[in-house]
């Protein structure tokens, strides 16, 4: 099939960049969306152009990498998948494709489709982890039993590959569905108890001072979520917060 | 503690709070109105009541006005904190892919029972002050000087719903507290962090209230218009 | 030359213990002032990363995505090993130990492998304590599943995605250090060389893969784990950046590079479906429990079935050649990955395969859907005999097994799994080969270390299901921290590490010429154009079966293609800011050397080990007539290539294998 790309081309993070248009042909519906990607700047390379810039490493939809805003939906308008695993039988022969960066003011673009997620890192350093030391010496990992049902949400929430697109989708730019995932994950577990109340506190004022927009409620997030991590997590995390906002 | 009303997370919070405190009071204030339709004299009486008591007069209502105040401008503290937080938007957006019109324009539906508020103000509670406490006259009747004349709450009430104007504007405000209500409802208990085995059962309720409280309102205010119409 | 392993002397199973006790340590005031470099964050690095920072080193870390989280052990699907002997099914280390050696065809190092049993429970416990969500049983405790047909239940997993649990919780641990500032970590970062003073390695030169800058890192030890190089062959289950770079400019560096031809291809990956493929995907493993693998006996079904004519279920249960329960009646769809991957060929190349590529069989759900569907029948007592309701109940179960894997295929190949049998084929997977690494982990550059997939040491010729995921943080959590310290104990007066010397400025001049020749070649072909040509030389010469002729050829033509490339890659855009296609260069100039060695390595290895196949190394008769053929006499040694400029002028060096503790046997699956 024959498409149009409208694609955003930014030469780095100061340039104003814009949209471009490109027409690529002879599109197999089996292809990904990055290997039509791939075919588009393999054809740009040869005619002396300079190749799409994006993000995608694992190409099967668990490393997170990467992303992309194509036709107004993070990751496209399939349901959970990633970019990657995008196919191309989801658009038409002649079909107008708009594909943009993830855009939030805590993902500045870096070049072209490439942004800059280290905010997520550092909401995740400032309390995304249970303080154990790595030696190895910690107790019997049958020790502490776990409710299943208890251990299969936490399970759940921990499936989150951290791509972004809760916050590329949200109209406020939020962050919430990312961080009540990680700080379900472990408020649900009971090794992840003991800090609860300053892993919540921490890890939400990271969260704000990043910049990210607030929660309010849409859904949005949790439909687009490749791996749909519910809006649940979300309400844990308030509760967590007020919880720990009382005690604190 | 201290702090809470800077984070995210303290601040929806209180805007669910401020939320479900105006819900409730939506309630109390259809339930009074909907008298009006069947028992003038029990809505003059329970209007007078509400009108009069200190309690109702002196607490509760400071409480609601600052309830209402406060949920606007944290509306728009959010809002505008929320803007700032894509600076660049997209060129494509298909935002209806993914979730509700009513949870993407609570601004917009917020700004026109705004609108409403003020007029209704206008309408009701600005006569109501004056008459009260710049006129001083605590009686609640048609004719102070004259016991037998009855109660003017009721009367004032039909005498405003004569208007096509106001009607419409009524009808038109209520459909938008409608869709308000449809996000809002559950969005407040969602922000409090309500989950638990009666969630799915207040959703359906929140529907329901979203629906037939707005519903009402544009009901008796069309009831009462009809009513003057047709006579 | 005799490569010397540093092998503790004593009793296999004290070993460890007693080495642990008296080994050097280093005390935690002289650990503040002791740099260590760790290049990439995935479970070996990002384990030892942490756990280094945590006794006290600083730390740097680097990895080329943009988070540490983001490292292919992400991949890892179907779970992690350990000899917990939860299930009371008979497991011990003894036993993981002697499975781990037998799985690998006896070409691994005995003492290692025992460490690595030794030290795996341990993983599960630490992965626990820092809120890994294993899969669990109603009871509250861990379950476990068996896999890669071994006899005990010992695998531990978490769904399908056991790897990016298990990373995310060395990224969490990381993510304390990082915070406590003892790691700096380093994104979008790519590690372009060693840097060697006075024989040590004593740092690495990097690029800022955002802002091209090159940058002089400098540390009293150096420890790479930077995965595997399946990417050679261009088609692979790897990420689109795992590369072989670091461990190649190690190797350039003076650090040997074991067993190169060691590749693991695994047998069930979703088929290439056109010239633009750009990865592969795996389907788990698991899969060949329920599955049958068959393709058409007749050629006419073969041609109806490519022609779109003919559909796979309408061919009769007598027309299909069942060719693994043919071929192999005790274990049949079990058989070693390797062995089943190189059968799926032999039908293939016979013109069997079923789709327009002629390269895929069919892994058929059928029969499971008909057992598990007659079993729930009986369970509720309802018809067994209606096709329709068992085909309803046997559906459901195969979706609670395997829901996300047919999900999975469905959005890839848009056919419904449920319905008609999925189309599979073998793909590159994991390189068992890699870095020589000595006992302590360390190349035969001293103060280079090499952990995780980048080095050679546990899995011999051929890895087993979920031992990839054991050996990482085996390595970066338990083994490298200690062995490490021995050798910074003779460190704790050197002081800071200069990077303005002379070494470092050479490094540098080295890698700017180099970034400098690409950014200015006028050539006329794209990177991928010269990666494709390789892959494609390197899985048909040197891919699941090889020959002397085969691999002859694949020597000359990467030799040739690497002249070409040379000469006539082309790169666009500048060096000062993010430029994809200039490292994908850089890259690809580094596997068109390793695919030479590679093709050289398994032309030396005249036998057929685990995954490396040599057609004239073949049982001639008897039952196994056919089968791969082991030569212990002459080739129970590792091959650890030493440098010389050209691949093909690499020096060869034997660490004879030494087998104490376990018998060598032939592997038989008849």
């Amino acid at each position: 099939m024959n498409l149009t790309l409208k694609i955003w081309r930014q030469k780095n993070a100061s340039d104003k960049g814009k949209l471009v248009d490109y027409k690529i042909s002879d599109v197999s519906p089996d292809m990904s969306f990055l290997e039509m990607l791939d075919v588009l700047n393999e054809q740009l390379i040869n005619t002396g152009d300079e190749p799409v810039a994006f993000d995608h490493d694992c190409r099967e939809g668990i490393c997170g990498m990467c992303s992309l805003y194509i036709n107004g939906e993070a990751h496209g308008p399939d349901r959970g998948v990633t970019t990657c695993q995008l196919h191309m039988r989801m658009f038409k022969d002649g079909d107008t494709i708009f594909i943009e960066p993830f855009r939030a003011k805590a993902f500045p673009v870096i070049k072209d489709l490439v942004v800059d997620r280290s905010s997520f890192d550092r909401i995740q350093h400032a309390g995304g982890f249970i303080s154990v030391n790595t030696s190895g010496n910690t107790i019997d990992a049958n020790a502490i039993p776990v409710n299943k049902a208890d251990a299969d949400e936490a399970f759940e929430a921990a499936t989150c590959i951290g791509c972004g697109a809760c916050v590329a989708t949200c109209k406020n730019s939020s962050a919430m569905l990312f961080v009540g995932a990680k700080v379900s994950q472990f408020a649900l577990l009971p090794q992840g108890k003991v800090e609860a109340t300053d892993r919540v506190l921490n890890m939400v004022k990271q969260m704000d001072e990043e910049g990210f927009g607030n929660c309010t409620n849409t859904g949005a997030c949790e439909v687009e979520c490749p791996k749909g991590i519910s809006l649940e997590n979300i309400a844990r995390m308030n509760r967590e917060y007020l919880k720990a906002s009382l005690k604190g | 503690m201290s702090g809470i009303l800077n984070s995210s997370i303290g601040r929806k919070f209180a805007m669910a709070l401020s939320a479900l405190f105006l819900m409730f009071f939506l309630l109390q204030h259809f339930a009074i109105n909907i008298l009006s339709v069947f028992s003038p004299e029990t809505f003059n009486s329970t209007s007078h009541f509400m009108g009069t008591f200190p309690l109702v007069q002196y607490v509760l209502q400071p409480v609601l006005i600052f309830g209402v105040i406060f949920h606007f401008v944290m509306g728009f503290v959010l809002e505008i904190r929320n803007n700032k937080a894509r600076q660049v938007s997209y060129a494509k957006n298909n935002g209806g892919a993914n979730s509700t019109w009513m949870s993407r324009n609570m601004i917009w539906s917020g700004l026109a029972i705004l609108a409403f508020v003020g007029l209704h103000f206008y309408d009701f509670w600005f006569p109501e002050i004056n008459t009260k406490f710049i006129e001083g006259d605590m009686t609640g009747l048609i004719d102070p000087d004259n016991a037998q004349s009855g109660f003017r709450y009721f009367e004032e009430l039909q005498h405003k719903f004569e208007s096509h104007v106001r009607t419409i504007i009524y009808v038109i405000a209520f459909v938008f507290l409608a869709l308000h209500l449809l996000h809002g409802f559950n969005s407040a208990f969602q922000s409090v962090g309500a989950n638990n085995k009666y969630t799915k059962g207040l959703k359906n309720f929140g529907k329901l209230y979203a629906i037939i409280i707005p519903l009402g309102f544009i009901f008796i205010a069309l009831f009462h218009h009809l009513k003057h119409v047709l006579s | 030359m005799a490569l010397d392993s540093k092998t503790p002397k004593g009793p296999i199973a004290d070993k460890w213990t007693n080495y642990k006790n008296k080994i050097d340590l280093v005390n935690p005031a002289n650990k503040r002032n002791i740099d260590v470099i760790v290049v990439g964050t995935g479970l070996a690095g990002g384990s030892a990363a942490a756990t280094l920072a945590e006794l006290g080193y600083n730390v740097k870390a680097f990895c080329f995505q943009d988070s540490p989280r983001r490292a292919h052990s992400i991949a890892a699907q179907g779970g992690i090993n350990a000899a917990k002997n939860y299930q009371g099914d008979g497991d011990s280390t003894y036993r993981l130990f002697y499975d781990t050696v037998k799985g690998g065809d006896y070409r691994s190092r005995e003492a290692n492998v025992y460490r690595l049993a030794e030290v795996s429970a341990n993983i599960i416990d630490q992965c626990v304590a820092q809120g890994v969500p294993f899969a669990r049983e109603y009871g509250g405790l861990l379950d476990n599943r068996s896999f890669g047909g071994v006899l005990v239940s010992r695998t531990f997993y978490a769904a399908g995605q056991t790897g990016q649990q298990l990373l995310l919780g060395a990224y969490s641990a990381m993510n304390r250090q990082i915070g406590r500032g003892k790691i700096k970590m380093y994104n979008r970062h790519e590690m372009l060389d060693v840097v060697k003073v006075d024989g040590k390695a004593r740092g690495i030169i990097t690029r800022n893969l955002i802002t091209g800058e090159i940058e002089r890192h400098s540390a009293h030890a150096v420890v790479l784990g930077t995965g595997g190089y399946g990417n050679v062959f261009f088609l692979s289950t790897n990420a689109m950046g795992s590369n072989v770079t670091a461990a190649w400019k190690a190797h350039k560096r003076g650090a040997y590079f074991a067993n190169p031809c060691y590749t693991q291809i695994h047998p069930t990956c979703i088929p290439v479906s056109g010239d633009h493929q750009s990865k592969l995907t795996l389907m788990s493993e698991s899969l060949r429990n329920d599955g049958r693998i068959w393709v058409p006996k007749n050629m006419k079904d073969v041609e109806a079935i490519r022609n779109k004519t003919l559909k796979p279920t309408q061919i009769a249960e007598e027309d299909r050649d069942y060719y693994l329960e043919r071929r192999y009646p005790a274990f049949g769809n079990l058989v070693p990955r390797d062995v089943a991957s190189r059968a799926a060929k032999e039908r293939c190349d016979a013109g069997y395969g079923v789709n327009a590529t002629g390269e895929a069989v069919y892994l058929d759900f059928a029969s499971a859907i008909e057992r598990y569907g007659k079993e729930q029948a009986h369970i509720k007592g309802l018809n067994e005999n209606d096709a329709v309701l068992v085909k309803k109940l046997g559906q459901e179960v195969v979706k609670n097994k395997y829901g996300n894997l047919f999900q999975m295929y469905e959005k890839i190949v848009d056919e419904n799994p449920y319905e008609t049998p999925m189309m599979i084929y073998p793909a590159v997977h994991y390189t068992m080969g890699g870095v020589w690494v000595d006992y302590n982990l360390m190349t035969t550059v001293p103060g280079l270390y090499c952990i995780g997939e980048a080095n050679f040491s546990d899995h011999g010729a051929n890895r087993l299901g979920a031992s990839a995921l054991m050996q990482g943080l085996a390595d970066g959590y338990f083994v490298l921290p200690y062995t490490i310290g021995d050798y910074l104990s003779d460190d704790i007066r050197t002081g800071a590490i200069s990077t303005e010397t002379k070494e470092f400025e050479e490094a540098e001049k080295e890698v700017r010429a180099k970034i400098d020749f690409f950014i200015n070649n006028e050539g006329s072909h794209s990177v991928d154009y010269f990666h494709k040509k390789l892959g494609k030389i390197m899985w048909n010469k040197v891919g699941m079966s090889r020959n002397v002729k085969g691999l002859t050829e694949a020597i000359q033509e990467i030799k040739a293609l690497r002249e070409q490339f040379w000469k006539e890659v082309k790169v666009p855009g500048v060096n000062d800011e993010l430029n994809e296609e200039l490292a994908k260069a850089g890259r690809v100039a580094d596997f068109l050397e390793l695919g030479e060695l590679f093709a050289k390595d398994a032309l030396n290895r005249e036998e057929s080990c685990g995954g490396h196949f040599r057609e004239d190394s073949v049982e001639l008769d008897g039952e196994q007539k056919g089968e791969a053929l082991r030569n212990d006499e002459d080739f129970a040694y590792v091959a650890a290539w030493e440098y010389k400029g050209e691949p093909s002028d690499a020096i060869l060096h034997k660490e004879n294998l030494e087998f104490n503790d376990i018998e060598l046997k032939q592997r038989s699956y008849k």
